[in-house]
C-alpha cells in the first residue's frame, strides 16, 4: 500500500525567545504513514508529537527535511489546498475549531470553501453527519452539544472535504470519559468502513491499545515505533520518558516479577484475565 | 444571569415571517424605520404601527418576549420621554417650581416613547424570525454590490457570523471566570463605580488573554479546512427570492406608498 | 470522626417557572469528614460542579442547605466571603483564572482580598508554591510565560494560599500528561497528608480516584448514588457501570478473573493489590 504521509529527515524549532538559543522541536525524523492505517503518537508534552502532527497538512513547514502528502511535497504552496483537502485535522479544543452556529452550517465550511456545487454539499453534509452518528442534530447548536458530540461536528466538517487521512491532535484530551469513547469509537468506524487513514496523537495510554501501529516521541524523536502489544510492553523504557504503560501491562509486568509465567502483550481485559487464570491452572497442575 | 441576555436573539419557527428571504425582511425592515421616522401624524403612526401589529402576528411571536426585550432600553426611554416633557417650548399645560409641562412637550414626548418603542420592536422581531446565519447570508448578499468599491464585504460577514458564533462561548468563560475569582474572594458587588471598574480587572485579564488565544486557534483550525477568503466559495444555502417575497414586498411598499402620500397632502 | 461540611437535602434548579427548568442536584444528603481525603465521581451532568459550588457558597440552594462546622453557611448571607475563605475551591482547568503580572501578585489575590497584613501575604504565597510543586524562582515571572502545568500549579498554589479548612478540586489532572498527572496527585497527597486539611477531588477518572482517597462518593442523575470506601464502592462495579461510569481497570481484570472462577476478591483497585492477592493465591496453591 502507498504511504499517505511522508516524512524525511524532517527537523523543525519554534522560533526563540530573545537572547535563547533556538529549542529543536524536532530532530531528523524519518516516519512513513501508510494508506488505510491507524497509528497512534503517543509522547509526553513538549516530546514533539503535536508539532509533528501540524507538518501533516502543512499548518507548519520544515525548517529542514521533507514531508510529502500523498507525494505532494507540503513547501509547495500552489499544493496548499489540495495538501489540506487531503489531510484533515482535529483539535484539542471543540469550542475553538467550530465556525458555524449551525451545526450543518459548520461541517459545509470546508466544502463551501473549496467551491464545490450547492447540491453536492448538501449531500456530503448530511453523508458526513451520518457517518459521525449525529444526524439528528443537524440544526442545532454546537455551543448547546456535550464535548464529545463538539469534536464527532468537527470531524464530520473534515470529512465533508472527503480526505484520505484525519489527523487528531489531541482532540481526546479535554474529554470526559464518554466523549473521549464516542470519538475513538467514530475514528475507529471511518478507519475500518471508509479506509480512512487516522493518526491520533495523544497521552492516553488505553487509547493507543486500538491502534495498528504506535509510535512513541521523546525530544524530538522517533524512539519507540510497532505494533501495540511491541510497544506498550517496553514498561520501564516508557516510565523513563514519562509515560505509563496500561494498567494490564503494569500488572503483568509485577507478576512476571513474582515467578508468574504471563506474556506482556495481553493489552485488554479479557486477554489479561485469560493469560493469569491459565497460568494460575499450570501452577496448581505443577503441583 | 449573563446567561438571561435576549438581545438579538432567534425563536426557531415556520411561519411566513420566518420563510420570507432574509434579504426582503432586512429590506423591509429599513423602509419600516424610514417610515417611522417620517410619521408626524397620529394617523402615519397608526399605520406604522399597524405594519408592526401584523408583522408580529404573522411571526407568531410572543408579544411578550418583544415586551421583554425593551427592558434593558427602559432607561433611555424614560429619559428621552422626560426630557421632551420639560423642555418642549409651547402652551403651558400645567407648571411647578421651575418645570412647565405643555402641550407639546406631552405630545412630542408620547410620540418619541412610541417611536422608540416601535423601532426596537420591529427590529427585534427581525432577529427573533432570522437565524443569525441567515441575517447574516442576507447582509452580504444586499450589500454585495460595495464589492467593485472594495468594501470587504465577505469578511465583514465573516466576521459578524465568527462574532455570533463566540459570543455565547465567551459569556459563559466570563461567568466561569467571575465564579472563580469569587471563589478567591473578589467582591463584584460592592464599592463605589470605581472600585467594581477595578474589581472587573481579574476577569477581563483571562477573558481577553483567553479571547486571544480562541482567535488564534480558530484561524489555523479555518485555514486547516481550506478557508482561503471568499474568492470561489460556494454556499449550503443559496438565497433565492421566491414568489411571496415579491408579494409581500410589493403589497408592504404599495400600503406605506399610498398612505405617506396621503398623509402628505393633509389627511 | 467529625463531619465539617454537610448537605442537607440540597436541591438546586436552573431557570425555575420558565420552560428550561431543570434540576441540576436533587436532595443530595451528605457529609465531608474532618481531615479527610475524599473523591467525588460521577459523569458529566450528574451535578458534581452544581454540588461543589454549593460547597463554598458560589450557588445558592434552591432547596436545603449547607452546614459548615455546623453553621448554615446562609445564615448570613453578607458574610459568604468568609465561607468561600475557608472552603477553597478550584475549578477546572484554573489556569484560565490567571491575571496578574507576576506569579507572586496571582498567589496573593485570596490572601490579600481576606485582608491580611504583607508578611502573613508572605508567608502564605510561600509556603502554597511550595506545595503546589513550584520553586520559589518563579514568584516574580510573568504567569503567562509558564508551561501548561506550571500555569495550572500556580492557579491551584492561589486556592492554597488561602489556607483554606477544605480544599476542593475539580478534575485537577484533565488534560496532563502521565507524568503531569503522577507529580500533581503526588503534591495533592503530600498537602493532605502535611497540612492535615480535608481536601476534597472531583474526577470521572476511576484509577486516579481509586489511588489517592480514603472514601469515594458516587453521583449519578443529579443525586448520590452510592458512598463508602474505594474497597466498598468498588465491590459493586456492576451499579457504577450501569449509572455510566467506568470501574478501574485492575478491578475488570479481577471481575474477569473471578467470572473464571479464579478465588479472588473482585472489588481490588490497585495494580499492587491485585499482584499481592495473585502472589497469595499461588502460595496458597504450593
Amino acid at each position: 500500500m502507498s504511504d499517505i504521509i511522508k516524512a524525511e529527515k524532517l527537523t523543525f524549532a519554534y522560533p526563540p525567545d530573545e537572547g535563547k538559543e533556538p529549542v529543536q522541536a524536532l530532530k531528523e525524523i524519518d516516519l512513513s504513514i501508510k494508506q488505510g492505517s491507524f497509528v497512534v503518537i503517543l509522547g509526553h508534552n513538549g516530546s514533539g508529537k503535536s508539532t509533528l502532527a501540524k507538518h501533516m497538512n502543512a499548518v507548519l513547514l520544515p525548517g529542514g527535511g521533507k514531508v510529502r502528502v500523498d507525494g505532494m511535497d507540503t513547501a509547495d504552496e500552489s499544493l496548499l489546498l489540495e495538501i489540506r483537502r487531503r489531510v484533515g485535522m482535529v483539535f484539542q479544543n471543540p469550542d475553538n475549531q467550530i465556525v458555524a452556529n449551525v451545526v450543518e452550517e459548520d461541517v459545509a465550511f470546508g466544502p463551501e470553501n473549496l467551491g464545490i456545487p450547492t447540491g453536492e454539499i448538501q449531500r456530503r453534509v448530511s453523508a458526513a453527519l451520518k457517518a459521525v452518528g449525529m444526524e439528528a442534530f443537524t440544526l442545532h447548536a454546537p455551543h448547546h452539544l456535550s464535548g464529545g458530540q463538539k469534536q464527532r461536528i468537527a470531524i464530520a466538517g473534515v470529512i465533508a472535504m472527503e480526505p484520505a487521512c484525519i489527523v487528531l491532535d489531541e482532540s481526546t484530551a479535554m474529554l470526559d470519559p464518554l466523549g473521549r469513547r464516542e470519538v475513538l469509537d467514530t475514528v475507529k468506524r471511518l478507519n475500518r468502513e471508509k479506509g480512512i487513514t487516522i493518526v491520533l496523537i495523544t497521552h492516553h495510554m488505553d487509547e493507543a491499545a486500538m491502534a495498528d501501529r504506535v509510535v512513541v516521541m521523546d525530544g524530538g524523536r522517533v524512539v519507540m515505533d510497532g505494533a501495540p502489544e511491541e510497544v506498550l510492553v517496553r514498561v520501564e523504557e516508557l516510565q523513563a520518558i514519562g509515560l505509563a504503560a496500561p494498567h494490564t501491562v503494569e500488572l503483568l509486568h509485577g507478576l512476571r516479577q513474582d515467578g508468574f509465567d504471563v506474556p506482556l502483550d495481553a493489552l485488554d481485559i479479557q486477554a489479561c484475565a485469560g493469560a493469569i487464570a491459565r497460568a494460575l491452572k499450570t501452577v496448581e497442575a505443577r503441583d | 444571569m449573563l446567561k438571561d441576555i435576549t438581545l438579538g436573539q432567534y425563536f426557531p419557527g415556520n411561519s411566513l415571517a420566518h420563510r420570507l428571504d432574509p434579504r426582503t425582511k432586512i429590506l423591509l425592515t429599513v423602509v419600516y424605520i424610514v417610515a417611522l421616522f417620517c410619521a408626524k401624524s397620529f394617523f402615519s403612526y397608526g399605520v406604522v404601527a399597524l405594519l408592526l401589529l401584523t408583522g408580529i402576528k404573522i411571526s407568531g411571536v410572543a408579544p411578550r418576549a418583544l415586551v421583554r426585550g425593551l427592558k434593558p432600553i427602559l432607561f433611555i426611554i424614560c429619559f428621552t420621554a422626560i426630557l421632551n416633557l420639560f423642555y418642549t417650548p409651547g402652551e403651558t399645560l400645567a407648571s411647578f417650581w421651575i418645570f412647565r409641562i405643555t402641550k407639546e412637550g406631552v405630545l412630542t414626548a408620547f410620540f418619541m416613547v412610541l417611536r422608540i418603542t416601535m423601532l426596537i420592536m420591529g427590529t427585534f422581531l427581525l432577529t427573533y424570525t432570522t437565524s443569525p446565519i441567515a441575517l447574516t447570508d442576507g447582509l452580504e448578499a444586499l450589500l454585495n454590490p460595495l464589492k467593485k468599491i472594495r468594501v470587504p464585504v465577505h469578511e465583514l460577514a465573516m466576521i459578524m457570523s465568527i462574532a455570533l458564533r463566540m459570543i455565547p462561548t465567551l459569556i459563559e468563560e466570563t461567568d466561569k471566570i467571575m465564579s472563580a475569582q469569587r471563589a478567591r474572594g473578589a467582591d463584584f458587588e460592592s464599592g463605589n463605580l470605581f472600585q467594581r471598574a477595578k474589581a472587573l480587572v481579574p476577569v477581563l485579564v483571562p477573558l481577553f488573554v483567553s479571547a486571544f488565544r480562541r482567535a488564534d486557534e480558530l484561524a489555523v483550525a479555518m485555514e486547516c479546512r481550506c478557508y482561503h477568503g471568499g474568492e470561489g466559495r460556494t454556499k449550503l444555502h443559496v438565497l433565492r427570492y421566491q414568489t411571496i417575497d415579491c408579494l409581500v414586498f410589493s403589497a408592504y411598499i404599495a400600503v406605506l406608498a399610498g398612505v405617506l402620500a396621503l398623509a402628505h397632502f393633509g389627511l | 470522626m467529625e463531619a465539617i461540611i454537610r448537605v442537607e437535602n440540597l436541591t438546586h434548579t436552573y431557570g425555575e417557572n420558565t420552560p428550561f427548568c431543570r434540576s441540576a442536584v436533587q436532595n443530595v444528603n451528605m457529609e465531608i469528614m474532618k481531615g479527610e481525603f475524599l473523591g467525588i465521581i460521577g459523569h458529566t451532568g450528574s451535578g458534581k460542579s452544581t454540588l461543589i459550588q454549593h460547597l463554598n457558597g458560589l450557588l445558592k440552594p434552591t432547596g436545603g442547605r449547607i452546614l459548615l462546622g455546623g453553621r448554615d453557611i446562609w445564615a448570613e448571607p453578607k458574610k459568604i466571603r468568609e465561607v468561600r475563605f475557608r472552603v477553597g475551591l478550584v475549578f477546572q482547568y484554573p489556569e484560565y483564572q490567571l491575571f496578574e503580572e507576576t506569579v507572586y501578585k496571582d498567589v496573593a489575590f485570596g490572601p490579600r482580598n481576606m485582608g491580611l497584613d504583607g508578611k502573613e501575604i508572605d508567608r502564605r504565597v510561600r509556603s502554597a508554591m511550595a506545595f503546589a510543586g513550584l520553586g520559589g524562582d518563579l514568584l516574580e515571572k510573568s504567569p503567562f510565560d509558564l508551561s501548561g502545568g506550571q500555569k495550572r500549579r500556580v492557579a491551584i498554589a492561589g486556592v492554597i494560599a488561602m489556607e483554606p479548612d477544605v480544599l476542593i478540586l475539580d478534575e485537577p489532572s484533565a488534560g496532563l500528561d502521565p507524568a503531569g498527572r503522577r507529580s500533581l496527585l503526588e503534591n495533592i497527597r503530600r498537602y493532605h497528608r502535611e497540612k492535615g486539611t480535608t481536601v476534597v477531588m472531583v474526577s470521572h477518572s476511576m484509577d486516579e480516584v481509586a489511588e489517592n482517597v480514603d472514601r469515594i462518593v458516587v453521583l449519578a442523575n443529579a443525586g448520590v448514588v452510592m458512598s463508602g470506601t474505594p474497597h466498598e464502592v468498588f465491590s459493586r462495579a456492576r451499579e457504577l457501570i450501569d449509572v455510566g461510569l467506568n470501574v478501574p481497570q485492575v478491578t475488570q481484570v479481577a471481575m474477569a478473573l473471578a467470572r473464571q472462577g479464579v478465588d479472588i476478591d473482585p472489588a481490588v483497585y490497585t495494580v499492587a493489590d491485585l499482584r499481592a492477592a495473585l502472589l497469595a493465591l499461588k502460595g496458597g496453591k504450593r
